[in-house]
Parts: structure tokens; sequence; C-alpha cells
């Protein structure tokens, strides 16, 4: 049968039988099983009463358990076993996830996963507070807010062709078509190149660090200031971890900054930009930015029109300048929608895989772990690596799964 | 408001100008891939699409005319002509030419060139080309490399070949036509049983209720990785196997969590007063959700549509692990293009053409309906 026609038929039968389904248990539960007329009328609407919302949500409870309750578990199970020779599955223990953490091609995704889950949701929320601070404040805002918010619409596959293209590489000598590489090409190692490719870097590092830093004497004053009325050892030791952690990446930035400067560049050199260990990661990465922004633009551009003008006002009347009207009167404002944002694309990156399948499909160390996941399963047909690997995925959702669940009962109270 | 510091005429400048340059940043890709599948391959790899608007100078090979076309003439063979003609293009402005490929630029239009073996060849400007040896010619004419502006050009032949040729098997008409029968009914089947639960879980009393609400929020962000072997094995059991009804019903179950998420969360917001006073008026709760309730939720309802059809029209893993056996026989556009950037990798014309063929109906659907699509948005994500 055409596979058009099929879809309609399916359509059909689906939406009717889901009617059909609704129309007739409401019916036989109303008119057979309880009828609300005779000795026990009022006994038999509470019963049909009792019964009907489990009749409104079986589909959708069969179809949640089967298709996302019930993977879980099998998954695990799964991760658990091996498959004999000649059908059939051994329990093997913990030896699946033995054989993962030997391999390094898995330590490769893993370490590229975090890298992502840094760079990918900071990036992505940044950018998505600047354009929506922006637009917000101009005649064209929404138009140039729906031109940002574009990519959203746009598949990961037809994103990596879009970005395969801009990463092209032409041999020495000729036209290059790849935006990137003609860039680059522009750079020949006098002042322009020393002011961008030096000078801003540098600028922009020490920002960072000096964000860093300052989010780490924020985190570290209350702990050394007042001894007096320490709030618990727990509460203090989490403060010196996080100032600890940020005091590393100070010095990772400050490092870098230094080494922005004594970089030998290949100028005059067209670079085939995906093949560069480590810093492929990061055009990789720049995809899922540049589609990911629009989404944080939109709901931090919702949460910025719902903060009260009167704060802001009072703020201008005492005086702040625009930075601090920001910083400490908007931000701590939509703290909890970036909160929201931040953890929306961090699951998404945790769930990356057509990007990375596209462009590098791995190579040249772009592992991430839904890929290696991928692999397992599908290419070396190793079920119970890749269900490992799949269960690694969703340790790592967990903590979201929970905060999440918290968060909408205590909303629901 | 803001003005009020009084700065507000170099305040506006500097936001405007930033948010120009935001937005050409997040264009700018897109319009590459636009662009460049209107162009010819060799436009597309001779320069790069940026500079396709205005004239460039490009590097021709062209022949003259072939040797059994020679004539006598004062004792020399000769074949004149122009350029242009032979090849069947329009006549351009030559602004040099040469004769072997390791010098393409070496003579000005006009000269007359001596190129050994008593061959000379003169062109001009226009094409017009003169070429004499002493020994007799055979066989092909001779190549002459020219250098030429050539004005801006787009084509719409890229489209052509890739959606309307039914010879060419690397088309996307097919795979088009796949994605679409996919993406309909995943989109369509699991409103209807979303907006059932989540009527329940939104209107009606039940122990459990919000241990339930709790679960399907928990349920949001299982990744769906987890689910393709468990999946996989449970249609080879019951039959159905690597097909669009198993494709059909992972989306189904895939997309259930977020639909009956948006649909609660909007289905509470309505006023109660209208569901009470149908309940006194003594429908039941079957007639309240179909004449009452389910009219009234449409944004919540266009909303999750939206996100579900960009979702299954753009997805790619679970096609391939559901859908698509080894005959690719029902192949989807992603896929497809997969395949292409393994095959084509450096054919941009045939690549940006099948992207941009899939980009499409996205771009048109988040266009016409982004005021749904943004709703949706601020409705599903868990706050």
């Amino acid at each position: 049968m055409n596979p058009a026609l099929q879809g309609l038929l399916t359509i059909v039968i689906g939406v009717g039988g889901c009617v059909a389904y609704f129309y007739f248990s409401n019916l036989f539960v109303d008119k057979v099983l309880f009828p609300p007329r005779g000795p026990n009328a009022g006994r038999n609407i509470n019963r049909a009463n009792m019964v009907r919302p489990w009749l409104f949500l079986l589909p959708a409870l069969l179809a949640l358990g089967l298709y996302l309750a019930y993977p879980v578990v099998e998954t695990l199970r799964l991760s658990l076993t091996e498959r004999v020779r000649g059908g059939g599955y051994e329990f093997v223990g913990l030896d699946n996830y033995r054989q993962m953490l030997s391999e390094p091609k898995f330590w490769e995704g893993f370490n590229n996963n975090l890298l992502w889950l840094i760079v990918v949701p900071a990036a992505s929320t940044a950018f998505g507070l600047l354009a929506a601070q922006l637009t917000d404040r101009i005649k064209w805002g929404s138009f140039a807010k729906s031109l940002i918010f574009m990519p959203m619409a746009i598949s990961f596959v037809g994103a990596a062709v879009i970005f395969k293209l801009i990463y092209d590489t032409r041999p020495a000598g000729q036209d290059q078509i790849g935006v990137l590489n003609a860039v680059w090409l522009g750079f020949d190692g006098g002042v322009g190149s020393f002011i961008w490719l030096r000078l801003v870097p540098a600028i922009l590092l020490l920002a960072l660090a000096a964000g860093a830093g300052a989010l780490a004497w924020s985190l570290i004053k209350p702990v050394i200031g007042r001894e007096g009325r320490n709030p618990g050892a727990i509460f203090a030791a989490l403060r010196l971890l996080g100032a600890a952690l940020m005091a590393g990446a100070v010095f990772l930035m400050l490092r870098q900054t230094l080494s922005v400067f004594t970089a030998d560049f290949p100028y005059g050199q067209p670079q085939t930009w995906l093949t560069i260990p480590f810093w492929n990661n990061f055009f990789l990465m720049i995809v899922l930015i540049w589609i990911q922004t629009g989404f944080a633009m939109v709901l931090l551009s919702a949460a910025l029109r719902g903060i009260p003008e009167e704060t802001v006002e009072a703020a201008i009347v005492d005086g702040a300048n625009p930075f601090q009207i920001f910083f400490k009167i908007k931000m701590p404002q939509i703290v909890g929608t970036i909160v929201v944002v931040w953890t929306t694309i961090t699951i998404i990156v945790l769930k990356v895989f057509d990007i990375v399948f596209a462009m590098t499909n791995g190579q040249w160390e772009t592992q991430v772990l839904a890929n290696y996941m991928y692999d397992k399963l599908f290419r070396a047909n190793d079920w119970g690596v890749g269900s490992a690997g799949a269960m690694v995925i969703m340790l790592m959702v967990t903590p979201i799964l929970v905060w999440n669940v918290y968060n909408a009962r205590k909303e629901m109270r | 408001m803001d003005n009020i510091a009084g700065k507000k005429s170099a305040l506006t400048w500097a936001v405007n100008i930033a948010v120009v340059a935001l937005v050409a940043l997040w264009v700018f890709p897109t319009l590459g891939l636009l662009i460049s599948s209107f162009r010819t391959g060799d436009q597309i790899a001779s320069s790069g699409w940026w500079k396709s608007m205005l004239p460039t100078e490009q590097n021709l090979t062209l022949r003259t005319a072939g040797g059994d076309e020679a004539e006598l003439v004062d004792g020399l063979y000769t074949v004149s002509g122009n350029l242009f003609a032979v090849e069947g293009i329009d006549p351009l402005d030559i602004s040099a030419f040469g004769t072997s490929s390791r010098a393409v630029g070496a003579y000005e239009p006009g000269e007359t060139v001596d190129m050994g073996d008593g061959e000379i060849i003169a062109v001009e400007a226009n094409g017009d080309y003169v070429f004499t040896s002493v020994e007799e010619m055979s066989g092909r004419g001779q190549r002459v490399f020219v250098t030429a502006e050539v004005a801006p050009e787009f084509t719409l032949e890229n489209y052509n070949n890739m959606l309307f040729d039914p010879n060419n098997i690397e088309g996307m008409s097919k795979a088009f036509f796949n994605t679409l029968t996919v993406s309909i009914p995943a989109t369509i089947i699991p409103i209807l049983v979303a907006a059932f639960a989540a009527y329940a879980l939104a209107w009606m009393d039940f122990p459990g209720r919000a241990l339930l609400i709790a679960a399907i929020v928990g349920l949001l962000v299982v990744p769906l990785q987890l689910a393709l072997i468990p999946l996989l094995k449970f249609h080879n059991e019951i039959g159905i196997g690597k097909g669009y009804l198993g494709v059909w019903m992972a989306h189904t179950g895939f997309g259930l969590p977020l639909a009956i998420y948006i649909l609660r969360n909007y289905m509470v917001g309505l006023p109660r007063d209208i569901i009470e006073n149908a309940k006194v008026d003594g429908a039941t709760d079957f007639q309240i959700f179909t004449k009452i309730i389910l009219p009234l939720s449409f944004p919540a309802l266009a909303s999750f549509a939206i996100f579900q059809f960009l979702w299954t029209w753009n997805d790619l893993l679970v096609a391939i692990v559901f859908l698509i056996d080894s005959s690719g026989e029902t192949t989807v556009m992603t896929k497809q293009i997969i395949e292409l950037l393994g095959t084509r990798g450096g054919n941009w014309e045939i690549l940006a053409t099948a992207a941009f063929v899939s980009i499409a109906v996205p771009l048109v659907v988040f266009f016409a309906m982004q005021k749904y699509l943004v709703r949706g948005l601020l409705a599903g994500s868990v706050k």
C-alpha cells in the first residue's frame, strides 16, 4: 500500500479509535456498568466517577509506561547481561560497565560531554540574555527576535550542513568558499591580527577570569567574614568548594591568556577546522549554541518583561547606573528562569547526537556519549555495553529529573 | 523609562548597532546555504557565496574549433571564430588569456602568441580568435584559458534536479514524502491521547493524581536513547519490525509527556465556573471535555502540535532506529542528507539544495505560527 495512504488510514484509525474508545467506554460505564438510576443510583454515580479518570488516562498511561518507563528498566537489565551465542541472555553483573570504563573512546566521549555541558548552556544563556535585553529596547525588536529564534526550526542535520559550509576548506592558493577560512586568510600577522587574535581574546579571557574571581570572592566572603554566625559546616564547605573551583577556573583562564600571546598561529594556511583536536569540539558546540540561543532569549525576554517597573524606577531614582540595574536589580529577579533555561539546555546537550553524527561521527576526538552509545548499539552490535552507555546518560540526567519533580510538586501545593 | 538618564540617543544607537550585528551573525549561516543552493556547482567551487552578488572574475577553459574545420589559408592551416560561440555560452569580456594551465592569465587580449611548433594564436577581448599552424591539425581544438568578468547568476536547476528529476536516485522527492508521512500522523495521534489525560489530571479528583503529575514531569527528561533497544526488540516481537507503524508509535510515546504537561497546565488555568455550571446543567465529563475544554484549549493544542511537528520532521535518531530498513525505501530527508554528506561531501550545490528542501517546511511553519511556538515554550519548560 502507498505509505501516504497508509498514513492517512493510520490517522483515521488512530484518531477514530481514540474517539471511539473514549466515547464507548464512557457510555459503557454510564449505561451498563453503573447506571445512575434504580435502587443503587447514588452509589453508582460515585463509582462511575471513581472509574472515569482512569478511563481518560488509560491510553496515555499505557503509551508512557511502554515507551518511556519500561525501557528504563529494560535498559538497566540489558546493561547487566550479555548476549549468548545462539540466543538468550546471561547475567554478567557489572562486566559491561567495567569493559566500558576501560575503553578510551568512552572517556573521550565522557570528557567531551562535560565540556559541552559547561560551554553550551553557559554560552546559550549568556547570548540569550544579551539578545533579550537588547531587543526589548528597540522598535524592531520583535523582528530581530524572530530572526534569532529561527534556528530553532532547523534540524540538527540541516544545521550541520549549514556549518560544514562555513568550516569548508579548499587547498591553499584556491579561493576559499568557507567563511571561516576566508576570514582566517585575511589575517597576516600584522597589527589587525594582533588586535583580533591576541588582544581581544585576552581581554575577554581576563573579563571572564575577573567574573569568576568575583564569584569566588562572594562565595568565600561570608565564610571568613563573620565567624560569629556560621550557618553550618556543610554550607561553609560547599561554599569553599565552589570558591576553589572558581579559583581553579581563574588560574586556567590566566594561563590561557598568557598562551594567547605566545601561541604561534599558522597564518596564511587554510585550516581544516573539524580535525583540530580539542578545538574542533568548540566548532561543533557553536552549532548547538546557534540553535539554542533563541530558546534562551524567548524565555528570558518574557522573564525580563515580568519584572515590576517600580523596582527598576526606584533604582534609577537612587542613582544606579545601567550595569548596576541589570546585575543587581534585574538579574536576581530572573534567576529562576535562568535556572530553567540552563537545565533545559543541559538536557538537550546530554542527548546531543545528530550534530556529532553528521559532522564528524566522533572522529578526531569529538566523540560524545550519545554517539558512543549509538556506535556500540548499532555498529558494534554490543547491546550490553551500549545499554551501559545509555545508563550513564540516564544517570547524568537524574539530578535534573529529581530537581524538576521537586519543583513541580512545590508549585502545585 | 530607560531615557531618564538623558543619554538616550547615544545608547539607542549602540543598542541598535549591537542588535544588527547579532541578527546578522545569526542569519548569516542560513543565508549562505540558501544562496549557495541557487548557484551552480562551478560557481560555488570557484568563489565564496558572499561574493555571488557581485560580478566575479572567473577562469574558464575554452577550446577552438576542431582540426577538421581547418582551412588552408596562405599555406597555413587556420581555424577562426569565437571562443564563446564554440561552447555555446554568452560572450563575455576577456581580461586575460593563456594557452597553458600553468599560466592562465599570461597574455592581454589582442596579443598574438607564438606557441612554438609553428602554432600561433590571437585572441580578441570579445572572444574572436585566429589559430594557425604550419602542420595539419587533428583531433579536438586547442585549449585556451581565459579570465573574464562573469555577472552574478542564479539558477533553479539544483532544485529541479533534486526534486523533480525522476531519474536522480539521490533526489529528495521520495524522502520528502516519507518525512511527511512520518510527521503528520505522529503529530495528530498524541494530541488526542494527551488531551484526555490532561483533562483528567487537571479537572478530575482521584487518588494518586499528584503522583502521576510528578511522574510525567519526571518522564519529560528521560533520554529517548534508553528506549531504542528495548523498543526495537518489542517491535520485532509483536511483528511490526521496522516501519511506519513503529515510528508513529515511538513518536507518540516520546511526545506524550510534553503534550500532557503543556495541555494540563493550560487546562488548569481555564475558569472553574464554566465547568461547574456545565456540571450543574447535567453535562457529563465526556461532554464537558469535547464541547468546552477542547475548543477552549486550542492555543495549547496548537503549541504542542507545532513542537511535535518540528520535532518529528527534524528527527534523525528515531527514524534510523525504528523506520529505515536496509532497502532504504523509507528513508527520510535527514537520513538522506547524512548519506549525501558521506558520498557528495564536496558537491555543495547538491548538499545545500537537499538541506534547504528539508529546512523550508519547518521555516514556513515557524514564521506562520511563531506566536503559538513561543507560547508553548513558555508553558512547556518546567518552572
